[in-house]
């Protein structure tokens, strides 16, 4: 039977207090004030939809073997390239193998459902292989709007298959539509809405009780058969209307997260989602339903599986590991969103050579590395002879993924002459667990949490942005975690 | 069987010019006034000169790649002028050329050259320049060079377990001491002793390096000329000849960066280029043996490590030589006696020169009382290029 065999959520560590940004911009449009409780997530300097979907699919996959991957599905809206495959990236920097079925869905928010049921069709028709689908949204609102309090940066991931699933997937039910009342043209940065009242009356008022109670008719329950009912909406008024028209409980609703991080978009009802199965019993039966053009709703049966699944925390974990960015003018530097002097060194000519980057491309992507087959030893970037002083073996070598691995800080520094969005670029030397060493920059932290011995683990970031080519590279970072220090 | 270079090259002549920012100068007129100074030094004529190397880093700006720029600024006619690079040791390898081609018997008399327009940057600092190509772009931090050695701090710290204040104690006389001797050079680019409160509470540029732990970045151009002890003696009978003693370089071999033995305190290439270096020059106790050595300060942290390296402290003892006045200039090592990277300032391809000019003239006693070490015989100069975990380290010893 298939079904959810694994999931995950992503919040990025920052999350300003929407107070912060009412302080900034509430002279400009006093009534934000109604929207300004609770606090949004947003993605660091270093993050977008990219990074925050390999977060949430890395997560998602602990304890799975990533190269039994046969698809991986990443639903966005904000992706950094309009013609180059964002889920090929996905599957490099997760270990996939490159023999997968990789596609990117846009277009609408629904995208993240849209990417979730090609999953199911896909265990459906190959039923050996488990397929990933990653959802991650970074909308951006102009300053001062509604969409800027509302929205918040995060990812979501589900693994679907047919090996011991956590919930059955029962069945679905879609309706498409043009229906218009929130909008980014081709060449658009912000988000763009119609008056509330269009949106919340006629789109999620009308479309959310219409695809309930159309998979309501499919399957032959009602409302009150939910034990959860999932859906995005960041109108508090209308969700009471919903509720009530569905003659749902507060206790059947699952929690839209506002106040933790705010709408992300694609990613949002998988985020839901997978805080439900966080607290799900067996026999549960959990309706996920998005939002955006039309609405999909699916279907899911929990399954005593859910009892036995390792590390059920998969979405609690990322909510409490936060930092308060206590700056708006930070927030909206990083996203690009006003001109700041980054000096004349960060004006480097930054050209990508993209035959190189091809060559080294597990090396770049899936950080990976080498080990000896004569003495063990780890080894970044992959080597053909031995760096073991006392080795020196050529060619013998095998491949061997680093980024799970973690390592320790050997030496650092906080560097306020490099040219970054985020002065002062912290890096320093890293041990990799095993052996090995490289060079990492330090994201998610200050100089003050850095210490000699101190354990990391490895995220992936971007590495720089191109302006001139309208590039965006990725690499892995190192965050420092918590640990013996030794 | 090896001889290696010890009493086979003596320096005849030498120039170097002013360093510091040289607004109003291109790389030709540097190097021509350090020739013309380096020519009247060895009292020998343009056409007598058989063979040159120029050391530059940072070829973008300024001279460009091939030996032509040397070669058309001084219209050297038509003889070999080999262009090189090795990150900041490039001066010494030009000089390297230079002497191994005397030592080889190829030519009897050759030039080294070093020059640099750092000011044509557009900005402070070194520009990037991946040491390890391209791949570095993609694979390694937006790092700087006061980033990457200020890590030898951090690392320095957790190893010996002394405090961030004793370093930071102990790196502020590095520079305190560098603008005292910077202060008495007329040729220095920074000319003004300072307290060492100023220097402890300067702004941090890459923790824990402030401001004036970082030299000054520079134009300037320095040269020397090389021939045979021979001739040397024969061309100026009334002067013992300034000898090279040894002359060594050690290059990373990839394993500080990438293999966990090394533990990002100091620097290997440093360690096994003065061992060398000593054992050529049949040098048993440098500590005792030298009389004045000119280090790579291109951070007060990196003089700091270099001790050590170089066997003059022992491990972990750098900090309490530094700050008991050994290498200061009336100590009894001085080191940097011209103001150093620091003061004397850095325009890379030049700087392995700017040292051997400085202990070339201190041996030859040319310097004003001031700043003149008494009887100085044997020196060192130490010319690390790259960065702690890839690099380049160059070591000579010069002697009478």
């Amino acid at each position: 039977m298939i079904g959810i065999i694994s999931y995950a959520g992503y919040i990025p560590r920052y999350r300003l207090d929407r107070m912060t940004v009412y302080s900034a911009m509430g002279w400009l449009n006093p009534a934000l004030i109604a929207n300004a409780a609770g606090e949004k997530a947003v993605a660091n300097f270093d993050e977008d939809a990219v990074t925050m979907a390999v977060a949430a699919g890395k997560r998602c996959l602990d304890g799975f073997n990533p190269s039994a991957l046969g698809a991986l599905y990443f639903a966005t809206t904000t992706a950094p390239y309009r013609e180059r495959q964002c889920a090929n990236i996905v599957a490099g920097a997760l270990c996939a193998p490159e023999e997968i079925r990789c596609a990117d869905f846009g277009g609408g928010l629904k995208a993240g459902s849209s990417a979730l049921l090609a999953a199911l069709d896909f265990c459906k028709a190959n039923s050996e292989q488990p397929a990933l689908v990653c959802a991650a949204d970074c909308r951006l609102g102009k300053m001062g709007s509604l969409q800027e309090m509302v929205f918040g940066d995060g990812a979501g991931a589900i693994l679907v298959g047919n090996e011991k699933p956590l919930a059955l997937f029962k069945g679905a039910y879609s309706l498409s539509c043009d229906f218009v009342d929130q909008l980014r043209g081709a060449d658009t940065v912000y988000n763009r809405q119609w008056e509330d009242r269009w949106v919340r009356d006629m789109g999620y008022e009308k479309l959310i009780p219409e695809v309930i109670g159309g998979l309501c008719r499919r399957q032959g329950l009602t409302p009150a058969d939910f034990t959860k009912v999932i859906y995005p909406c960041y109108y508090a008024a209308a969700r009471r209307k919903i509720n009530k028209k569905l003659g749902l409980k507060l206790a059947q609703v699952e929690d839209d997260l506002l106040q933790e991080s705010g709408d992300t978009g694609t990613a949002h009802s998988l985020l839901m989602f997978s805080k439900a199965l966080e607290a799900a019993s067996p026999g549960d039966k959990l309706l996920l339903v998005s939002y955006g053009n039309g609405c999909d709703a699916l279907l899911f049966e929990v399954t005593p599986e859910i009892d036995r699944f390792n590390n059920r925390r998969r979405f609690s974990d990322t909510l409490t590991r936060r930092s308060e960015l206590d700056s708006y003018i930070k927030q909206i530097t990083w996203r690009g969103m006003t001109p700041v002097e980054l000096g004349l060194r960060s004006e480097e000519e930054q050209v990508t050579r993209w035959s190189m980057t091809w060559r080294s491309r597990k090396a770049i992507l899936s950080l990976q590395g080498s080990r000896c087959k004569k003495c063990g030893t780890q080894q970044y970037p992959p080597q053909r002879v031995c760096v073991n002083p006392h080795c020196g073996a050529v060619d013998e070598m095998e491949p061997l993924n680093l980024s799970e691995k973690g390592g320790k800080i050997v030496s650092y520094t906080s560097d306020m002459l490099a040219a970054t969005i985020n002065p002062p670029a912290i890096y320093g030397n890293v041990d990799f667990n095993g052996g090995g060493r490289a060079m990492f920059e330090f994201t998610d932290c200050a100089l003050e949490d850095l210490q000699v011995g101190r354990p990391v683990e490895f995220t992936f970031r971007i590495k720089y942005y191109d302006p001139k080519r309208d590039t965006t590279f990725y690499f892995w970072k190192a965050i420092p975690v918590t640990g013996e220090v030794s | 069987m090896t001889t290696g270079i010890c009493d086979k090259v003596a320096i005849l002549g030498m120039g170097c010019t002013i360093f510091g920012e040289h607004w109003e100068l291109d790389s030709s007129d540097l190097l021509l006034e350090a020739f013309s100074e380096c020519l009247a030094d060895a009292g020998i004529e343009k056409k007598d000169i058989q063979a040159a190397w120029i050391g530059n880093h940072i070829d973008e700006v300024n001279i460009g790649k091939g030996g032509c720029y040397l070669a058309n600024t001084l219209h050297l006619p038509f003889i070999p002028v080999t262009r090189v690079e090795n990150f900041c040791a490039s001066g010494t390898e030009a000089f390297r050329g230079a002497c191994y081609a005397v030592a080889s018997g190829a030519y009897s008399i050759a030039l080294a050259a070093g020059v640099e327009k750092l000011k044509d940057v557009g900005y402070g600092g070194l520009p990037d320049s991946p040491i390890f190509g391209q791949l570095s772009r993609y694979v390694t931090p937006n790092a700087t060079a006061p980033g990457l050695f200020a890590q030898l701090a951090t690392a320095y710290a957790a190893k010996y377990g002394v405090s961030m204040e004793k370093i930071k104690e102990a790196i502020t006389h590095v520079s305190w001491k560098s603008h005292q001797n910077g202060a008495k050079n007329p040729r220095a680019h920074l000319r003004r002793a300072v307290s060492e409160e100023q220097i402890c509470s300067s702004p941090v540029v890459a923790y824990p390096l402030g401001l004036f732990d970082c030299c000054g970045v520079s134009d300037g151009a320095a040269m020397a000329i090389v021939t045979t002890p021979e001739i040397a003696r024969r061309l100026k009978p009334d002067q013992d000849p300034v000898l090279v003693k040894a002359l060594q370089i050690a290059v990373s071999s990839g394993e500080e960066a990438a293999y966990h033995r090394w533990d990002g305190s100091h620097i290997m290439t440093t360690r096994v280029a003065a061992q060398r270096a000593y054992e050529e020059a049949g040098i048993v106790n440098p500590r005792e043996e030298l009389d004045l050595m000119e280090v790579h300060d291109c951070f007060s942290i990196t003089e700091m490590v270099t001790m050590e390296d170089l066997a003059i402290s022992p491990p972990g003892k750098a900090p309490d030589d530094i700050l008991s006045g050994f290498y200061d200039l009336d100590g009894e090592l001085p080191c940097q006696s011209d103001g150093g990277l620091k003061c004397f300032g850095h325009p890379i391809g030049a700087s392995g020169l700017r040292m051997i000019y400085e202990i070339y003239s201190q041996l030859l006693q040319r310097w004003p009382a001031e700043r003149q070490v008494e009887n100085a015989r044997l020196g060192l100069t130490h010319n690390l290029g790259g960065v702690p975990h890839q690099n380049v380290c160059s070591v000579a010893i010069l002697g009478l």
